[in-house]
């Protein structure tokens, strides 16, 4: 991500890397002027990529001293886009910063291969399972996507989330890319198949981050394996709550053009804008492709009926003794936040106000803290 | 990052998949099993290009090398496809579909509706369409507004690897008679496309990119000189949304129209001849039902209407390119 050479308290603010795929982005508008004080999480930037658009926010805490990148510029990932100090460091000194950076930055080679950076497969429990891996210390973290997502749903929490975890965000069976045939659509067999790409990876026991249907698996596994399970992230989940919008699940099955897709990906978060042409076509591109429309609807049949939930994990939650945390938008159209009320003692909840079914996408920033802050307690 | 490959290999992989999954599907054509430089059918060099290479290995006689007589081989594979095969028949050159045009639109374009529909043609010609290669006058047209101009037959044209296998799979799949144009100069085309089966729907077309002050239309090979025009309009301000139809039979008249009534501008690049061409047909479909919308004259970017010049220097002039495209566009965006 776009961390920081330092010299000094001099601090390079550089393109971040969303998704395995991006390699460029380009600047929309600068959110701030030179001379303005910044905390971590201050807006800086609007930058855009071929998947998605969103506002940059600072990692550090200095004075915004130098704006470096143009509005309209299309820049590489790690290319310098501005630049904070303290007020007291002297103008010569960030010249002299700028033209070191300058000189020594190479971009990224654009990676070559069949599969791209990041992406492997595995052969898990008979089946192919699709994964990104991140990161190469820390605890070990598996990122567990919803109904109709897929790894990369995280773009913006890998690389965040791989500074101090060891990474793993996998296609769930029927998903992404991986095999696509659905004998047992529950989510108890979704359980199982991530206990059985934990084997295939060898990873004894993780930090289980879920959204949405991914937590109702992840705390599946937590239940039927808890020596599996060091911590439990659930955003959004299923499984805690009577209700769900089943007209967005159903709708999203039957979609078959833009136009049919458009206003149901919208439900999802609280900002419509975010739903942009190229997340619409790679949903699409991925309900065309043979075997999703019965993977699906099996899925679905596990833990969807009319508008109601099929299954309920409070009673399983309330065994856990592992850390868990339950992060929630406040404007979350799909599974309601209201319906986790009364969760056991010592589950810590977040509820991010303005933030839809996606808090990962919608408040990346605020969602890679909790993440991280709970990896860091187990290492 | 998905894996890439070529557009022909698009081809190949979408045959070869379809072939896996329904026995009824069968491949016949001039030199499909052996082709250049092929001293007998073992040699299995796949076309005169390639593209239907290693499919005879796998499934033997349901590649079917056919004699030099379109009209013969077209007419038994319409016929087949009516008795319950899914025929996909190679027809070389777009060129040559005059010597098996009864064949074609008087017998399997109407079978479902004469027969009210009690009978259906599940064929697809893939043909080579498209100027560039020094092949001259009989091997190098674009004639698929022909086709797009009689009902019953479907008109599928991809522009990139990603179409290319989707949209072929589709055609297979479909029950009605499908004429498959691909561009000679897209086969080395290189593009993500994933290794499952997947279908593009007929009759939607593709936004390649958008934009706001000028809709561009281009077919083929002309998306990609649209998008390089629109590259270099873009650092002058000029926002370009660029759609591909994808199929001009069924034709997408919404994605048009909803882009023409958002940029009141409207450039169609048709490598087609212009008289009763794609360019003509979408420029009468914007006057008709967009009329309203348009702020400056529709462009229409063309070939002259003459056959295709064996001569080099003329056949570069001939073909519309990048820079017909961004002229056309600078045209219309300043007229006020």
């Amino acid at each position: 991500m776009s961390n920081a050479q330092t010299k000094a308290d001099i601090v390079a603010i550089t393109m971040p890397k969303w998704g395995l795929s991006m390699t460029e982005g380009k600047v929309v508008g600068w959110l701030v002027d030179e001379g303005r004080e910044l905390q971590p999480g201050d807006p800086v930037m609007d930058i855009e990529t071929e998947k998605i658009a969103n506002t940059f926010e600072a990692l550090d805490a200095g004075t915004l001293r130098r704006k470096i990148a143009d509005v309209d510029a299309v820049l590489p990932i790690g290319a310098l886009l501005g630049v904070l100090a303290p007020a007291t460091v002297p103008d010569a000194e960030i010249d002299a910063f700028v033209t070191e950076f300058q000189a020594n930055y190479v971009p990224p080679a654009v990676e070559e291969g069949d599969e791209g950076p990041g992406y492997q497969f595995v052969e898990a429990g008979g089946r192919r399972l699709r994964y990104a891996r991140r990161g190469d210390s820390g605890p070990a973290v598996v990122l567990i996507h919803g109904f109709g997502g897929d790894c990369d749903n995280w773009l913006f929490n890998l690389d965040p989330l791989a500074a101090v975890a060891r990474v793993y965000a996998l296609d769930l069976p029927g998903h992404g890319q991986s095999s696509k045939a659905i004998v047992d659509g529950s989510v108890d067999a979704l359980a199982q198949a991530v206990l059985d790409f934990l084997d295939a990876v060898d990873v004894d026991a993780a930090h289980l981050v879920g959204h949405s249907l991914g937590g109702a698996v992840a705390l599946a596994v937590a239940a039927v394996a808890p020596a599996r399970v060091r911590a439990l992230s659930l955003i959004a989940p299923v499984g805690l709550g009577a209700r769900i919008d089943g007209d967005y699940v159903h709708g999203f099955i039957a979609a078959e053009s833009r136009r049919d897709l458009k206003p149901v990906l919208q439900r999802l978060v609280a900002n419509a804008e975010l739903v942009n042409r190229q997340m619409i076509d790679d949903m699409l591109k991925f309900k065309r492709v043979d075997g999703v429309g019965d993977a699906l609807r099996a899925i679905a049949n596990g833990f969807v009926d009319g508008q109601a939930q099929r299954i309920d994990l409070r009673a399983a939650l309330a065994t856990l003794t592992c850390p868990v945390q339950v992060l929630w938008g406040g404007a979350d159209r799909i599974v309601p936040q209201a319906d986790a009320a009364d969760l056991p003692a010592g589950v810590r909840f977040h509820r991010l106000e303005g933030v839809g079914h996606l808090p990962h996408l919608e408040a990346a920033n605020a969602v890679n803290a909790l993440l991280k802050d709970m990896t860091i307690g187990l290492a | 990052m998905a894996r890439k490959i070529l557009f022909q290999q698009a081809i190949n992989e979408a045959l070869d998949q379809e072939m896996a999954r329904d026995s009824n599907v069968i491949v016949m054509g001039e030199d499909v099993i052996g082709g250049t430089g092929a001293d007998g059918e073992m040699d299995a060099w796949g076309g005169v290009l390639g593209v239907t290479k290693g499919l005879y290995g796998k499934y033997g006689e349901r590649i079917m090398d056919t004699p030099i007589s379109e009209s013969a081989f077209v007419g038994a594979a319409v016929g087949a496809a009516a008795c319950g095969l899914r025929p996909v028949c190679e027809l070389m050159f777009i060129d040559f579909l005059g010597v098996c045009f009864d064949q074609i639109y008087n017998q399997a374009a109407k079978f479902r509706y004469m027969f009210g529909g009690k009978a259906k043609t599940p064929i697809v010609i893939r043909t080579m369409i498209g100027a560039g290669f020094r092949a001259a006058a009989q091997h190098s047209q674009c004639l698929y507004p022909v086709f797009t101009h009689i009902p019953g037959l479907k008109v599928v044209i991809p522009s990139s690897p990603y179409e290319a296998k989707g949209l072929l799979i589709q055609a297979i799949r479909d029950d009605d008679p499908v004429i498959f144009c691909e561009h000679k100069a897209l086969y080395a085309m290189e593009g993500e496309v994933p290794e499952e089966s997947y279908t593009i729907p007929f009759g939607e077309a593709n936004v390649v990119r958008e934009g706001s002050d000028v809709t561009i239309v281009a077919l083929a090979r002309m998306v990609g000189f649209a998008e390089k025009a629109a590259a270099a309009l873009a650092k002058d301000g000029i926002s370009c949304e660029i759609i591909d139809p994808r199929t001009t039979s069924p034709l997408d008249e919404d994605t048009i129209l909803e882009s023409v009534e958002n940029t009141g501008r409207l450039v169609v690049v048709d490598e087609a001849s212009p008289r009763c061409g794609m360019a003509a047909d979408i420029a009468a479909l914007v006057a008709q039902k967009a009329f309203g919308a348009l702020e400056a004259p529709i462009e229409l970017v063309t070939p002259p209407h003459t056959p295709v010049p064996f001569s080099g220097v003329l056949e570069d002039l001939y073909i519309p390119g990048p820079a017909r495209i961004e002229a056309a566009v600078r045209r219309i965006a300043e007229y006020a």
